[in-house]
């Protein structure tokens, strides 16, 4: 007879459940993450002195029981100003890439899809952002605005959307030919449901792993724009201000400079371990034959 | 198996996966002869490229190989790398399914013969520009002077697979290995492609393997037919016996499921049910046991050897082969 | 207005024209193609790639704009439909792809693909979508406990194929275009799908467009066979007379070039060399021209019109073999 039952065995045979060795250095990079974002959410309830409260005796005192990291050239207790820094650039580091995220990828994923002259318009406004110099871009706002946290997400998240909108239109110029978009259009599906329950799951996946190399980006440029002196305004912290300030005295004291750093470092590695695994996990494909 | 240009003797070539060892060649025997054309017949997962690609010994890194590949006499699995390199190209060439992917889409057309030619044969430039020319010739490629100067995707589908033809002929090889030659081609292209791979293999009297799913295809172009199921081969005869006769039930079942011009419309095709296992887990006993309608007793407990039916070419493994006179 | 050979035709596709530019190159896909499908039947489409067959099929379903020419449905113009009385209408027609696999999203769960339809077309109660879509897997062979909270590469192609299956019956269409159904399937797959389409056929009355490159299949299951050529069509007419008796060059050939599972049929040597030429430029005349054994003076000048050589076969040809 003609239809060949798939009999029960044969179809429970096929999937695996894949169990995946994350690997401890996967753990250690959650951790390390982890502790961050403790640190920096909780850090008004941390036994901590002010990270703002100079000292002058105390300038740059060495590690001691008293300031567990020692103190910087203003004799500010240099474990509390790295706390209170973490959550300048984790605040910094995560809402840029999110507002790259977010309007990059709608502009990618509607320019992909719809193509024609929007797709044009979008390209060449993009390039047009891209050919901007971002230093220059970040003095003018800084100098037309003032320097704050709020503006200086701004200009980060702006100067990420042409790359995440990069990201979007190509994963979604190669998801539209695909059958299953078609066959949804041939479904008679509007243009809303194919765009968010066809294209958007896997547009997602590319994105949020960009999003994560973003974060890790964006906290060294805006270390690199504080250290400048573009960042954040004294006396808040950040990472980037502190290694800047920590240059003046890198001869006396190199700890100044290189703790934050050290911080920094960790932390970037650290998500881009988390998103290359992530990626590697959530294919629906790894592991399958 | 004397006198044999190739022979694969108990080759078996496993593959550690995420999900265990997969073993893709299982103890399999063959030769090919001087001269004669092997056609190995089988799906796709039933291990007929993994075995291909053994006797090239192009297998992938994490592959293991056991048994012996012996090629004119010697062993290829024991071989070093160099001398496998200038065995390959010039004794035993291949050519692949998707000849967009196996010519290097940067370089012109002129430029992968000659520099194919000069790696394996003394020859100068203008030298081997000539025989590029001749081959190209020979292959069917019209205007081939002007075609030297071609990038493959200015080239058709069909175009392309003559010049990987031509690459593939251009050191006079005593073994062609045609991986599924015609399957990204159209039917008109195929015939032609599978004329002119006959026409080139009589000229220059070398051995040939057929690697296909299409049992249409080496019906009436080679000597010998192996079909390969689940890595095994499980039906090995002279072309002429094999067709007038299967033993095999797998055999068997492939030819009836094609359809048939012959045929009137909305007859239903007699379908082979269910799919075939799991290669990483293998079964105990005959690996279509599951599927076949013989089915029976020890056929899924033992596994059946390969053994000669009436005349000593024709092998097969089976408990209840198809009794002579029946079948297709 | 020729082929009127359908008495009560469900899709009549008239003077059909699609053409599209890529790389600022126009390729005439599918030039004045008309053709009748009759309700309950199934018509073949075959032709190399490159054809426009496919393009005809998604053409059909206004998935591709048509230049001229008119796709009557029912008695509706589908060229003329807009918004949301096409999308009513699409869900009479339905479509299966040639690659199973790539045709279903793969991040969603076989139970919500199946289910989709259901969705796109209003129907709000989870429970009747459940219903539905258990009663569509069971019909395709599988079973819906076991596959719907699956993802689809956890199947095989032919088991993918048959969720594409069961997904495009779930609206209980009308008409169902088949894109080469079973040409990435292997040879015992292919059989079992093939049945089930015909068994599908049977059971939800369905008429069908099956597309395909292979002549062998398309005879399987087709009552009649259309063949084309560069955009064009050469020969109409019901399978089993146009197999026994082919009256273009062109369908001879195409005929001719199929392998033969049988090793006295010695191959033969008479197919023509040559490729189809591009759809960028095409042949004037009759477009097969440049590879027909029998071509003259008149095919470059002429283009050859459909008309009937047999009863209900029909050739494009100056010279036909009948």
């Amino acid at each position: 007879m003609a239809t060949l039952e798939l009999s029960l065995d044969e179809t429970e045979a096929a999937p695996v459940q894949r169990r995946r060795r994350l690997g401890t250095l996967f753990w250690c990079a959650i951790g390390w993450t982890v502790l961050v974002f403790a640190v920096a959410i909780f850090a008004d309830l941390l036994p901590l002195p002010s990270p703002t409260d100079m000292d002058m005796l105390e300038r740059r005192a060495p590690i001691s029981a008293e300031h567990w990291l020692g103190t910087d050239g203003l004799g500010r207790d240099e474990l509390a100003r790295l706390i209170y820094g973490a959550r300048i650039s984790l605040i910094v580091g995560l809402c840029a890439p999110m507002i790259g995220v977010t309007i990059g990828g709608a502009l990618g994923i509607l320019a992909g899809y719809f193509r024609g002259r929007f797709e044009s318009f979008v390209v060449g406004s993009m390039d047009v952002l891209l050919a901007f110099p971002p230093l220059i871009l970040a003095l003018a706002v800084t100098a037309y605005l003032g320097q704050s946290i709020f503006n200086l997400t701004c200009i980060l998240g702006v100067l990420g959307i042409p790359a995440f909108m990069r990201v979007a239109r190509a994963a979604t110029l190669t998801l539209a030919r695909r059958e299953f978009v078609i066959a949804a259009q041939a479904l008679g599906a509007t243009h809303a449901h194919i765009l968010l329950r066809e294209l958007l799951p896997n547009v997602l996946l590319p994105l949020i792993a960009f999003f994560l190399l973003g974060v890790a980006v964006t906290i060294v440029v805006e270390g690199s724009l504080s250290f400048l002196g573009l960042g954040v305004p004294p006396p808040i912290s950040s990472w980037g201000s502190m290694i800047g300030e920590g240059r003046e005295s890198l001869d006396v004291a190199p700890r100044l400079a290189f703790i934050p750093a050290i911080a920094m470092f960790l932390t970037v590695l650290s998500f881009n371990l988390i998103g290359d695994t992530m990626r590697a996990l959530t294919d629906p494909r790894q592991g399958a034959l | 198996m004397s006198g044999a240009l190739l022979s694969v003797e108990d080759a078996v070539v496993d593959l550690p996966t995420p999900r265990g060892n997969l073993r893709a060649v299982d103890h399999v025997d063959l030769a090919v002869g001087a001269g004669k054309t092997l056609g190995i017949v089988g799906e796709s997962g039933c291990g007929k490229t993994m075995l291909s690609r053994a006797v090239l010994q192009l297998l992938p890194k994490k592959a293991r190989l056991s048994g012996r590949v012996m090629f004119d006499g010697q062993d290829l699995t024991t071989l070093s790398a160099e001398k496998l390199r200038k065995l390959r190209g010039r004794s035993l060439a291949v050519v692949f399914q998707d000849p967009m992917t196996s010519l290097n889409p940067v370089l012109t057309i002129g430029t992968q013969l000659i520099e194919t030619i000069q790696e394996h044969l003394e020859l100068d430039l203008a030298q081997a520009r000539q025989r590029s020319t001749e081959l190209l010739a020979a292959v069917g490629i019209p205007a081939p002077e002007q075609r030297l100067a071609q990038y493959p995707h200015q080239l058709s589908g069909g175009m392309r697979q003559r010049v990987a033809i031509a690459v593939a002929l251009s050191c006079e090889p005593q073994l062609l290995i045609a991986d599924e030659p015609t399957t990204a081609l159209d039917v008109t292209i195929q015939a032609q492609i599978l004329d002119l791979l006959a026409r080139e293999q009589q000229r220059r009297h070398m051995a040939m393997i057929i690697i296909t799913h299409d049992l249409g295809v080496v019906a009436g172009r080679t000597d010998e037919v192996a079909v390969m199921y689940a890595g095994r081969v499980v039906e090995r005869a002279p072309t002429p016996a094999l067709f007038k006769q299967m033993r095999m039930p797998y055999t068997e079942a492939l030819l009836a499921a094609l359809p048939k011009l012959d045929v009137p419309p909305h007859t239903p095709l007699p379908a082979i049910s269910g799919r075939p296992p799991d290669p990483t887990r293998p079964l105990k006993g005959c690996s279509f046991s599951p599927r076949c309608r013989y089915s029976a007793g020890r056929c899924s407990t033992e596994k059946p050897r390969l053994s000669p039916a009436e005349t000593l070419e024709h092998l097969y493994a089976c408990f209840h082969p198809l009794a002579a006179g029946s079948g297709a | 207005m020729m082929l009127q050979v359908a008495s009560d035709p469900l899709m009549q596709v008239e003077n059909l024209v699609v053409e599209y530019s890529v790389g600022g190159k126009t390729i005439h896909a599918v030039s004045d193609v008309s053709i009748e499908i009759a309700r309950g039947e199934t018509l073949g489409l075959v032709g190399e790639s490159g054809c426009g067959k496919s393009t005809l099929g998604r053409a059909v379903l206004q998935l591709r704009q048509a230049v001229s020419g008119k796709v009557l449905f029912d008695g509706h113009d589908l060229t003329t439909l807009k918004g949301e009385a096409l999308r009513n209408m699409r869900r009479r027609v339905q479509l299966i792809f040639q690659d199973p696999i790539a045709s279903l999203n793969p991040r969603r769960r076989i139970g919500d693909i199946v289910a989709e339809p259901l969705v796109i077309a209003g129907v709000r109660d989870p429970e009747e979508r459940k219903r539905r879509v258990s009663e569509v897997l069971s019909a395709v062979g599988l079973d819906p406990a076991l596959v719907s909270g699956r993802l689809p590469h956890e199947f095989s192609g032919g088991q993918c194929q048959r969720i594409c299956i069961a997904r495009s019956l779930v609206l209980n269409p009308e008409f169902v275009i088949c894109d080469e159904p079973v040409s990435a399937l292997d040879v015992s797959i292919r059989a079992q799908i093939l049945n089930l389409l015909e068994e599908m056929k049977a059971r939800y009355g369905l008429t069908l467009l099956f597309i395909a490159h292979d002549l062998a299949v398309v005879k399987a299951v087709s009552d009649r066979v259309a063949v084309m050529y560069l955009g064009r069509l050469c020969e109409v007419g019901p399978s089993e007379q146009l197999f026994a008796r082919p009256a273009h060059p062109y369908t001879a050939l195409l005929i001719e070039a199929i392998p033969v599972p049988d090793p006295d049929v010695r191959p033969t040597t008479s197919v023509p060399v040559g490729e189809p030429p591009s759809p960028i430029a095409p042949p004037s005349g009759c477009r097969f021209r440049t590879r027909c054994p029998r071509a003259d003076a008149r095919c470059a000048s002429e283009v050859p019109e459909l008309r009937v050589v047999a009863p209900g076969q029909f050739a494009a040809c100056h010279h036909p073999l009948i």
